[in-house]
């Protein structure tokens, strides 16, 4: 899901910087009215685990390959501003010392990654956990299927902004200028093996880690769901 | 344990066996992530490379490409997890500090 230099024409990768920085201003609001020193600590897991997630990538055989964000565990133990800023400073380092992601990109993959899908999974698991105790089964099951839905929400985003350089960019004779896949092959092609299979795995993660902390810590989780809103 | 000293634990063997995020894609044949193909691989695929893209795609030379030093590109799966491991290592490294360093501007003080 991370889009490369040169897949964005300048319009959606300045776009995409315009609304991020306002984000990442709130997100920097947000944490300072509600983060505690003692929470750095946290958060810096949190960054270093999205971080690390993404290095597992899982084949599609013969086909492609895709892996977990951590976006949505880390936006439910920490809340979304938190979330945001954790994901966002992955991305930059992805980006600028490993090539993943474009620089140019930076604005659009984090839009996608450390915005769309850190709120969609934070709402959605609060709905479905709605005010259940915060050792019970029911908010495991929220948040895998938090997971699940929010990295297929941020996979749809990312094919949009794919499938929209055709329109939006075209040599004299008709030859892409950018991505030169339009909607009608990006949104299949993103959906389909996000819905199939990479889903499931950000699903497995987050629900899993929220079960171990439950046994391990469940006050962590209970600071999670006070602080940080 | 604190639960902090334990998810750190975890963070670590998470590193170090980073090297399944190489070694599954390559035993089953997968290919690129959709949509972060190279330009060679992009001209096999559609017959050409569009003009902005190819323009771009050489914007940002990283030190560290996908994860391997540079040059190691034709190296064994042996070399590639070593270098997979170290830049995991460096990358959380870097996260880290960064988010410390974050941290010192975005906590409220006093605290």
């Amino acid at each position: 899901m991370h889009i490369p230099d040169g897949y964005l024409g300048p319009v959606t990768s300045g776009v995409m910087y315009a609304v991020m920085l306002p984000v990442w201003a709130v997100a920097s609001r947000m944490v300072k009215k509600t983060l505690r020193a003692r929470q750095v600590p946290l958060l810096a897991i949190g960054a270093a685990f999205s971080f690390v997630i993404m290095m597992f990538n899982v084949p599609i055989p013969a086909g492609t390959t895709g892996h977990a964000v951590g976006a949505v565990l880390v936006a439910i133990l920490l809340g979304p501003w938190a979330a945001c800023i954790a994901v966002t400073v992955a991305l930059v380092v992805q980006a600028l010392l490993f090539g993943d992601g474009g620089i140019t990109a930076v604005g659009a993959n984090c839009f996608n990654m450390a915005f769309i899908e850190v709120f969609a999974g934070y709402y959605i698991y609060k709905l479905l956990s709605g005010s259940s105790p915060i050792a019970s089964g029911r908010r495991v099951i929220a948040a895998g299927i938090a997971g699940y839905l929010a990295l297929n929400i941020a996979a749809l985003s990312t094919a949009i902004m794919f499938g929209i350089q055709p329109l939006l960019h075209k040599t004299a004779n008709g030859q892409a200028l950018y991505c030169p896949y339009g909607l009608h092959i990006a949104i299949p092609a993103m959906a389909g093996e996000h819905l199939l299979l990479f889903g499931w795995i950000e699903a497995l993660v987050t629900g899993l880690v929220i079960k171990y902390l439950q046994k391990q810590d469940p006050a962590l989780l209970a600071a999670g769901k006070e602080a940080l809103r | 344990m604190k639960t902090t000293h334990k998810l750190w634990m975890g963070i670590l063997i998470l590193g170090v066996l980073s090297p399944i995020g190489i070694f599954f894609p390559e035993h089953f044949k997968a290919g690129d992530a959709w949509g972060e193909w190279g330009t060679q691989t992009l001209r096999e695929l559609t017959g050409y490379i569009p003009q902005g893209l190819e323009k771009l795609s050489g914007l940002w030379n990283a030190p560290l490409p996908d994860y391997a030093f540079k040059g190691w590109e034709e190296k064994g799966l042996g070399h590639l997890s070593f270098a997979y491991i170290i830049s995991a290592a460096v990358g959380v490294l870097l996260v880290v500090l960064a988010v410390y360093v974050l941290g010192k501007f975005l906590t409220r003080k006093g605290e």
